[in-house]
């Protein structure tokens, strides 16, 4: 049984172009189904769409490793398409979660009915204002650590882009909380062979998808 | 050399390495610079670390042999990242060899490794003449390799940074030194970034070598156009997969008609018909590398496949086939 934070390889096509599988974070599993949420934004993901209903593509999987398991409530900050990995944390762990939510425009912020509902409390912000407040969620997250009394224990957990990452890893260490990020790379094998997907740590480069993709705030080294 | 047919009426599919009393399953073995290989597939270095992440997909006493991730007698980090980008029917990577170094690999990978009944072949390379002679004693003497294979696509430091393997002088220097420094076959892995590969085998083959591997991956740069900067952080990479099988099958070709040791053929073999294909052309033994990033079970479907195609075309000896190509 996969959990919160660990993907898969998916196979796109059964052409030499794509040839790599894609890694995508697990997003729900269900009745004897793993779905996964994406969006659609190269060759990959583009020929993935293009897959009829009930073909057969091959999938390996999960790997990785995944988010501790947070022991009371936390904070989940999710950017873009890294709602997948974040909804599967706070589906694990419902009502525990106090969830910041960004993207680029309100089309784009998904699956907020489910958020709503498995969170404590979500915040939302797109670039364009569309939905929630205009701004980055990030500027959320700080405003909301500096106005609220927050039991520091509560750790952060984070996926979405690097930029966004890197700035939740910031606030969470400047609050004396314990931060997680699921990083994203380009990955050739995901099975930790190809040394492709690494990431630079206090202790030298580690693989994104053998000692990750989620890491402890304080290892990385931001480029 | 014509194929000789033979009458095979068992077209079960059978599994390479497994004993069998069955006299009609062909015969993949291979004799290959002194090394006995229960099939000619192997793995290509760095496409397999050192056997461990594969080791949970199949069973690695299937494989003709392992071919280890390229080492160094000092670790390395490797290069930045971004280090690979998928190019049409391919990829491009510059991980930089990044390794754990000869002595950690000796300690920490080797005992792994000797847990199976397959010849273990360590990739190795150097800034210089006198790194590669060392990390060659140093794993020539380790127990449980049983060859190694030169990477000479290295620039030499000492030596206004020429890479190795595209100047006949500067691989002849190092080659020499190198066969001096070990008794374990030793087999060169040629670079295909040069104008007569033919010349560059047999100066191997004249330096000593027991055997030649081609080709390394083939060098490249894709470019983001957005910024204008090329997408890998090293600017170029080595370009691999079925995208320069053709250009890999050819090489080989050329290779076989120009030494007389072995060859390792390589370069985008995805399936049995690829392999088959540098095996004609006159590779004794083959490597899969970027297949295993696709498919982490692709060697043994090739081993399987190779099997298969023989029974079904009544061949009874892989030998058969090796070099059997009739140029028009």
């Amino acid at each position: 049984m996969p959990k919160p934070g660990q993907f898969y390889m998916l196979q796109t096509s059964d052409s030499y172009d794509p040839l790599l599988k894609r890694p995508f974070s697990i997003f729900r599993q269900e009745d004897n189904t793993l779905q996964f949420l994406y969006r659609i934004r190269g060759k990959g993901t583009r020929s993935l769409a293009d897959l009829k209903t009930g073909s057969t593509i091959n999938v390996i999987g999960p790997l990785g490793n995944s988010y501790p398991e947070p022991e009371g409530d936390f904070f989940a900050v999710a950017g873009g398409i890294g709602i997948a990995s974040i909804m599967s944390l706070m589906q694990r762990f419902k009502h525990r979660a106090y969830f910041f939510y960004g993207a680029r425009n309100s089309q784009e912020l998904l699956m907020l009915g489910d958020a709503d509902e498995v969170s404590n409390e979500m915040i939302l912000s797109t670039d364009d204002g569309s939905a929630g407040d205009k701004g980055l969620i990030t500027e959320k997250l700080e405003n909301f650590l500096s106005t609220y009394l927050m039991d520091k224990s509560f750790p952060v957990y984070a996926c979405g882009p690097a930029p966004m990452q890197k700035e939740v890893c910031r606030i969470a260490s400047q609050a004396g909380m314990k931060c997680y990020v699921s990083l994203e790379e380009h990955m050739a094998c995901g099975l930790g062979a190809c040394l492709g997907c690494v990431v630079k740590t206090t202790s030298g480069y580690k693989r994104v998808c053998k000692e990750g993709t989620v890491f402890n705030a304080e290892e990385i080294i931001w480029e | 050399m014509g194929v000789k047919k033979t009458a095979v009426t068992n077209r079960r599919r059978g599994s390479g390495g497994q004993q069998s009393t069955n006299s009609n399953k062909p015969n993949l073995s291979v004799d290959f610079a002194g090394l006995n290989l229960k099939n000619p597939v192997m793995t290509a270095s760095g496409t397999f670390g050192y056997g461990e992440e594969y080791s949970e997909f199949i069973d690695l006493n299937r494989l003709g042999a392992i071919v280890v991730k390229g080492l160094s007698t000092a670790p390395r980090q490797g290069n930045p990242t971004p280090r690979v980008v998928e190019t049409p029917a391919g990829m491009l990577n510059a991980i930089g060899l990044q390794n754990i170094g000869t002595k950690a690999f000796i300690k920490d990978k080797l005992p792994f490794l000797r847990g199976f009944n397959i010849p273990v072949i360590a990739n190795f390379f150097g800034d210089s003449v006198e790194e590669y002679v060392q990390a060659a004693e140093e794993l020539g003497r380790a127990d449980g390799v049983h060859a190694l294979e030169m990477n000479i696509s290295c620039p030499n430091k000492q030596a206004g940074w020429i890479v190795f393997g595209t100047d006949p002088k500067a691989m002849e220097q190092v080659v020499t030194a190198v066969r001096k420094a070990t008794n374990l076959p030793l087999i060169v892995k040629l670079s295909p970034n040069v104008t007569d590969i033919g010349l560059m085998a047999r100066v191997a083959e004249n330096s000593g070598a027991d055997a030649v591997s081609l080709i390394n991956t083939i060098t490249g740069m894709v470019v983001d156009v957005k910024k204008r900067r090329p997408v890998l952080a090293n600017n170029t990479g080595g370009l691999s997969g079925p995208a320069i099988r053709p250009v890999a099958v050819r090489m080989v070709c050329e290779v076989y008609k120009s030494v007389k040791i072995p060859i390792i053929g390589m370069g985008g073999i995805m399936t049995a018909n690829d392999a088959l294909e540098f095996l004609i052309a006159g590779a004794r033994a083959v490597a899969v590398g970027t297949a295993n990033f696709v498919n982490p079970m692709a060697t043994v479907e090739i081993i399987e496949g190779i099997e298969k195609f023989m029974t079904e075309e009544g061949i009874s000896d892989i030998n058969e086939i090796i070099g059997s190509l009739t140029i028009r």
